[in-house]
């Protein structure tokens, strides 16, 4: 079917008729693209077949620059094969894929890195450094994947790359693509798991990408993310200490509850640990068997025990699918079902056991119905113990038997019906049956033997017909620690023995000798001479542990003139009061390995498995994943495709955001975090609720920013993204704010003080200097009036040649924008020599909103597509007011208008300086004179907005402990919600 | 992550190896034969395998071994997800699933799965995707390639990047815009002897096949969408949607794919669509037994029950069985012991019967357990829960697509314990 190379023929000829296939060389030699590509073509199948292609080598390697692109794609994958074995002949392809690397088509820069990097020669490995260091800054986030993907294959070839390493995936871990999130972090985890200090500053980006990266990354992230909280935050059931059983029964857990929080300080959770909880769970409806129970185990490592139980539904879930996914399910289920009964009795018939089901399925069911029986369940458990009983499969049946002798143990309730089943089953016609029915029932003995004479008569009798050693052992074991109760029955079964002895297995002997001594003490005068008879056989026995036992008892029990002083204590070493055995489960304990690992499944730790770290006594430092929210030039509401209700143009996610706000990010963040803040709040004290519903709008806050700031970009912006912002010393605060103070002046104290910050303007990146082939473009806004147009905002831009040519006519080109928006491009730039640099202004009416300006930035030679975004700060101009008059437009702007926060001013920010500082940087305002005497509690600015002058009134207000409250009164809402927004983020970070 | 792969058919030829780092010797597979030779049947081999050096983590789908090689410590489920895909892909590129169309297609299904995955980590596992970088075969394509020598792989690359919605691919066009959703629930029950339901249960999957131009964006609701106690969905589902308004929004794939899976709330009680009187009986002297089983339609909602089949995995022991059926036809495999009884429709009037004697081995003790029925069907036309599709809306592109939604009941894993 597939051309050529299908066909059974040419496929059966390859290998024996030409072992050292000068056919194929010749194929491959030739000019013809169709013949090289059957060439190649029979030349993979072979490989896919295990034959050995080797030889081929130098006739294909000759190919790597083949202009054919399948033909390349299949010398990739042969090379690929065997690079390894052909180290000197490989590097004759490396040219090629460092040429590949610099190709303007994204799809073959990273093909060209794959390749190069899956070229195991150690010779290579500063060339494949230095190719995936400049892939990690590339502008395409397929190549920087692809660049991630290389880490782990560089590492593999020469781990003493790891520090280099180290440094490329911090740099790919500050990455905001989803695209690059999953391959970064699996490659963190094979080079460094140690260094979780790399997650602090990603943690919350990572959390909130989580659910629009690709399914393998989040499996990868998750179970990191996992490990990583188990490091930093607080064991959400800390105050639940000891209270295991407490979880199933309401009422006293919420009497330990109480005592707890009378005795500890109540336990609030991070903000940051239930991020992760919170963006987990909806991955529990993944289609992705792993990603389910990635999050799984994550909620049943790290959630509060009230909120594990959402796991067991997407659980149950699972054990419909594939038999291996249900194994493995299974497995889990089974450790988990140990510690959290509860959460799995609601699905118990879900664990019922189907005749066509695989044994070792069968057996796992087994496991988990055994550890979900209770006094309220076991009845009905045990009805379906019956049918399973009469199954054809023995082993399953064994495997029941067992299982119900761990619930007669566990629930002493059912005890004497799972005794007496158990009985009828040792006249079953089977004789695993019967074995393994013994076996159950000597340890159900152990515990009450008094009652149960009759039961160890019976099992008396059964020494004639059961052969199985076990059993028989297990008999024999039962007979002689119970010989009181049994004084006429238990000689006989010795006697018996003795004449066998020889023939038996050597447990079987052992518990002859055992039960020979155990009646020699309790009954000398019947068993004295059998006793020697059946000590003299194990004197000549072949197996050496007989031998020794035989001479041990002899030792022990038989008085000599030399015995010691032990014999004299004889009685009560081989009579002591056995304590009965615990059946346990082969499952228990086994969550020391982290749920859903291959180390769990085996129950042995594999290669490279990161133990789960206990939970830290007390919660390192929370404010190292304080991330400095740099203002960016990208996109504010571009919502991922996944996340967002509506197709993205600008005003239809206006729309949407009025019409159904659950759809947007942020909005849903907040209606979340209100039934969260109920639940925690109800666990909690009425005094903390207060400081707890601080923690969260902080938190709200936080996230909101964050959301922001992960979103998508597209490939222009991607440099700008990098921590780029620079601070221009050079410019000065507008000129004309001061004539207004010249005009107005204030009260000479504060003079200072009201003045705009000192010229730090940040600048952002418009095109990087890679991208726009040498010339670089920077901008900032300038905060000055701009002349031509008083709506508008200016925007300095500064222009470098960096190229060794100079660059002409530089221009500005089909601007697309937004409805309303307008722009104001600066004059034309003739020519810009090589190495210098040029400022020019542009007026921008962004019509009072953060939407960016896209437009094109033309040379003569090139277009680039830049956009710029305003910082909502810069969308508004100062003006000047009293207080009085401040006071007064503040009086008209209440109710909707009007929103407060409350915050906790950052250490370096509680000075008065500091708040006015750093506001005025935030945004574009003047600070409203404050009347004396100092102190000033009180800190106003005002401003308008640019476009349609709506009035923009800030307050702070300071208290003695760096608690501040801020007020923003503004006409334009959405202005004053995202104002908020930044003066928040100034004034605590 | 993942080391090689092996495609293993039932008899232990390995047919198919790839390697995404270091080359594994395919000796590494002997363990798992060993396994293989001990269980019973295939279903039995464990899924992970200990060795040495490796761990071998496998699942056995449509006849065949997939078995991975692992060196480190990896989510086991990850690996058999992934296996899984591979299986699917093969599915979604050449129609079935087998040794035959993998061995016809050897160098495609290879080069595919060197998309797949990169240094053992999964790179691209959307169909979507993949089919753009390789095409799949069709008919026609295959005679051209045949006449000029060409081949599937794309020969423009794809230009831009592997768009923002990773599962579609970008511009779809098609002359008929068409949207079909199949709903198909199937019953999981295990029935006792008396025809007491002990456990049942209604497992759902819509399945799409959306073939729609440009980026269409579709919301799906349903009446009843509270009857849905448990869901997953494909990655396009917007997760948050469904939770606040209970409807599935998403920008579909191009082509096949699974929307949601979905179990019905265990509270409603469960209508089991047909009975099965039964007995099965072995004489205590003499090596004698009696057959007899009779299937009727009992909760079917006025529909009518098709393509019922009993499957009975009769005990080792019996030595041959004459059987008459009232309707429809049986086969008994004597190796297996597999009676497979095929009814086809069930009319209300005539109920089908199938009866006779079984004779086992001389000397054979009396089987202990019966054997349980196993049983099949279909109901065309009827979701047995009751769950109905409102409407379907297709915002983002201007032209109207055909819309059509299909219901099917079958029975799962549908025991009769006798």
């Amino acid at each position: 079917e597939n051309g050529v190379i299908g066909t059974p023929q040419t496929v059966l000829t390859l290998p024996s008729s030409s072992p050292r296939h000068d056919d194929l060389k010749e194929m491959l030699d030739s000019n013809k693209d169709s013949l090289k590509l059957e060439a190649m073509k029979r030349i993979v199948a072979m490989i896919a077949r295990g034959k050995n292609a080797s030889d081929l080598f130098p006739a294909v390697v000759k190919n790597v620059a083949c202009k054919n692109i399948e033909v390349k794609k299949l010398v990739y994958v042969y090379l690929v094969r065997y690079a390894e074995e052909q180290q000197d002949l490989a590097l004759l392809s490396i040219s090629t894929f460092q040429r590949g690397l610099k190709d303007p088509n994204q799809l073959i820069r990273a093909s060209a890195l794959r390749v190069l990097s899956s070229i195991r020669v150690t010779i290579i490995v500063p060339i494949m450094m230095l190719a995936i260091k400049e892939a990690a800054s590339d502008m395409s986030p397929y190549v920087r994947k692809t660049a991630a993907h290389a880490i782990p294959k560089l590492y593999s070839l020469d781990p003493e790359q790891k520090d280099c390493l180290i440094e490329v995936i911090e740099k790919l871990l500050a990455d905001k693509t989803t695209l690059v999130a999953g391959s970064v972090v699996m490659a963190f985890e094979e080079v460094c798991p140690e260094r979780i200090d790399l997650i602090h500053k990603n943690y919350r980006k990572l959390c909130n990408l989580l659910i629009d990266v690709e399914e393998w990354g989040q499996v990868v992230i998750i179970n990191m993310l996992t490990r990583y909280a188990r490091t930093q935050f607080l064991n959400p059931n800390m105050n639940e200490g000891g209270g295991e059983k407490a979880f199933y029964e309401e009422k006293e857990k919420k009497k330990t509850e109480a005592t707890a929080i009378v005795k500890r300080k109540p336990y609030v959770m991070d903000p940051d640990h239930r991020l992760l909880l919170r963006n987990t769970k909806p991955l529990l409806q993944s289609r992705n068997a792993a990603v389910v129970m990635a999050v799984a185990q994550l909620y049943f490592h790290l959630a509060p025990k009230a909120e594990v139980g959402v796991i067991a539904k997407a659980l149950v879930r699972l054990m419909r699918s594939h038999s291996e996914v249900q194994y493995v399910v299974l497995q889990n289920v089974a450790t988990m079902s140990i510690k959290r009964r509860g959460m799995f009795e609601p699905y118990l018939k879900s664990f019922y056991i189907r005749s066509t089901d695989p044994t070792q399925i069968k057996v796992l069911k087994l496991e988990v119905l055994t550890n979900l029986a209770n006094e309220t369940n076991i009845s009905t458990i045990l009805r379906e113990f019956q049918t399973y009983i009469k199954s054809n499969d023995k082993d399953f049946v064994a495997a029941t038997i067992q299982a119900i002798g761990r619930c007669a143990t566990n629930i002493g309730e059912v005890r004497d019906t799972c005794l007496n089943g158990l009985v009828q089953l040792l006249s079953n016609r089977d004789e695993l049956v019967v074995a393994e029915s013994v076996v159950v029932i000597k340890k159900l003995l152990q515990m009450q033997p008094e009652q149960h004479s009759d039961i160890i008569k019976h099992m008396a009798k059964l020494t004639d017909n059961i052969q199985v050693p076990m059993a028989r052992a297990s008999i024999l074991w039962l007979i002689g620690e119970y010989c009181e109760h049994v004084p006429k029955i238990a000689p006989d079964v010795l006697r018996k023995m003795a004449k066998t002895f020889t023939n038996e297995e050597d447990i079987v002997k052992l518990q002859i000798i055992n039960l020979a001594a155990k009646l020699y003490l309790t009954n000398s005068k019947q068993t004295k001479l059998l006793t020697q008879y059946v000590l003299n056989l194990a004197k000549y026995d072949q197996n050496y542990d007989i031998r020794d036992r035989a001479r041990f008892i002899r030792q022990l029990i038989v008085p000599t003139d030399k015995s010691g002083a032990l014999s004299k204590y004889a009685k009560k070493l081989f009579l002591a009061l056995k304590p009965a055995p615990v059946l346990e489960s082969p499952f228990k304990d086994r969550d020391h390995f982290q749920l859903g690992s291959l180390s769990h499944l085996l129950n042995a730790k594999a290669g490279g498995y990161q133990v789960l770290p206990d939970w830290p006594e007390a919660a390192p430092d929370p404010s190292v994943r304080n991330v400095e929210v740099k203002e960016s030039v990208r996109a504010v509401e571009t919502v991922t495709a996944r996340d967002r209700g509506e197709p993205s143009s600008g005003e239809e996610v206006k729309k949407s955001e009025k019409k159904s706000k659950p759809r947007i990010g942020s909005s849903e963040s907040e209606s979340e975090e209100d039934e969260d803040s109920e639940s925690e709040s109800s666990e909690s004290e009425e005094e903390e609720s207060e400081e707890e519903s601080e923690e969260e709008t902080k938190k709200k806050k936080k996230v909101g920013n964050e959301r922001l700031e992960n979103t998508h970009t597209t490939d222009i912006h991607t440099h700008s993204e990098r921590p780029s912002v620079q601070v221009f010393d050079t410019i000065c605060k507008p000129a004309w704010l001061y004539m207004q103070f010249l005009l107005n002046p204030p009260l000479p104290v504060s003079v200072p003080q009201t003045i705009v910050p000192s010229g730090n303007l940040k600048t952002y990146e418009l095109l990087h200097r890679i991208t726009g082939e040498g010339l670089s473009v920077e901008y900032c806004f300038s905060r000055q009036p701009f002349s031509p147009d008083p709506h508008m905002v200016a925007v300095k831009i500064q222009f470098t040649n960096s190229a060794t040519s100079e660059a002409k006519s530089l221009h500005v080109e089909d601007a697309k924008l937004q409805s309303g928006m307008r722009i104001k491009e600066f004059p034309e730039i003739e020519v810009l020599p090589a190495g210098e640099t040029v400022s020019v202004v542009m007026g921008i009416d962004f019509c009072d909103s953060t939407q960016a300006a896209n437009f094109q930035l033309c040379t003569h030679t090139r277009k680039f597509f830049v956009s710029i975004q305003p910082p909502v700060g810069e969308l508004m101009m100062p003006i000047f007011m009293t207080e009085n008059e401040f006071k007064k437009e503040q009086g008209q702007l209440m109710g909707m208008n009007e929103i407060t926060e409350k915050l906790t001013l950052e250490e370096k920010c509680q000075g008065e300086h500091a708040v006015v500082q750093r506001v005025t940087t935030a945004a574009n305002l003047s600070r409203v004179p404050p009347v004396p005497p100092p102190p000033f509690p009180i800190h106003r600015f005002a401003g308008k907005t640019v476009t349609s002058g709506s009035l923009v009134l800030v307050s702070v207000v300071t208290k003695e402990d760096g608690a501040a409250q801020l007020t923003v009164n503004c006409e334009k809402m959405v202005i004053g919600t995202m104002l908020v927004k930044d003066i928040l983020q100034a004034l605590t970070q | 992550m993942i080391n090689s792969l092996f495609l293993i058919n039932p008899s232990g030829e390995i047919f198919l190896e790839k390697h995404w780092k270091s080359v594994v010797s395919r000796s590494v597979c002997d363990y798992f034969l060993e396994a293989k030779e001990k269980a019973l049947e295939p279903e039995d081999v464990p899924p992970v395998i200990h060795t040495p050096h490796h761990y071998l983590i496998s699942i056995y789908r449509d006849k065949l071994f997939f078995l991975s090689v692992i060196q480190t410590e990896v989510p086991p489920l990850f690996v058999i997800e992934f296996l899984h895909r591979v299986a699917e892909m093969i599915q979604d590129y050449f129609g079935e699933c087998s040794e035959t169309v993998v061995k016809d297609h050897m160098v495609m299904v290879y080069e595919l799965l060197e998309e797949m995955l990169d240094n053992g980590f999964p790179l691209a596992t959307e169909s979507n995707v993949l089919k753009e970088m390789i095409r799949p075969p069709t008919i026609l394509r295959s005679v051209v390639n045949t006449l000029t020598g060409t081949s599937n792989v794309g020969d423009t690359l794809p230009t831009g990047q592997p768009s923002t919605i990773p599962w579609r691919r970008a511009g779809v066009r098609y002359t008929n815009n068409e949207a079909y959703f199949d709903v198909v629930e199937e019953i999981d029950a295990i029935l006792d002897q008396s025809g007491t339901t002990v456990f049942a249960e209604i497992q759902g999957v819509v399945e799409a096949c959306v073939k729609l131009s440009g980026m269409p964006d579709l919301t799906l609701s349903f009446m009843n969408p509270r009857l849905l106690d448990d869901v997953s969905f494909h990655p396009c589902v917007r997760y948050k949607l469904w939770e606040s308004e209970r409807v599935l929004s998403f920008i579909p794939p191009d082509g096949n794919f699974t929307l949601m899976t979905y179990h019905v709330n265990a509270q409603n009680l469960v209508a089991i669509p047909v009975y099965v009187k039964q007995s099965i009986s072995f004489f205590e002297c003499g090596s004698d037994g009696r057959l007899d089983v009779t299937v009727g339609p009992k909760q079917t909602m006025g529909k009518t029950v098709e393509g019922v089949m009993v499957t009975v995995h009769l005990p080792k022991t019996i030595l041959s069985i004459n059987l008459t059926a009232t309707q429809g036809s049986y086969t008994y495999d004597n190796g297996t012991k597999l009676l497979v009884w095929d009814i086809g429709k069930l009319n209300p009037q005539k109920l089908p019967n199938l009866r006779g004697s079984l004779s086992l081995q001389a000397g054979a003790p009396k089987p202990e357990e019966n054997p349980s029925l196993n049983i099949d069907l279909n109901i065309q036309q009827l979701a047995i829960s009751g769950l109905k599709v409102n409407r379907l809306d297709m915002f983002g592109e201007k032209y109207k697509p055909f819309k059509g939604v299909k219901y099917i009941t079958k029975a799962g894993k549908f025991q009769v314990r006798t």
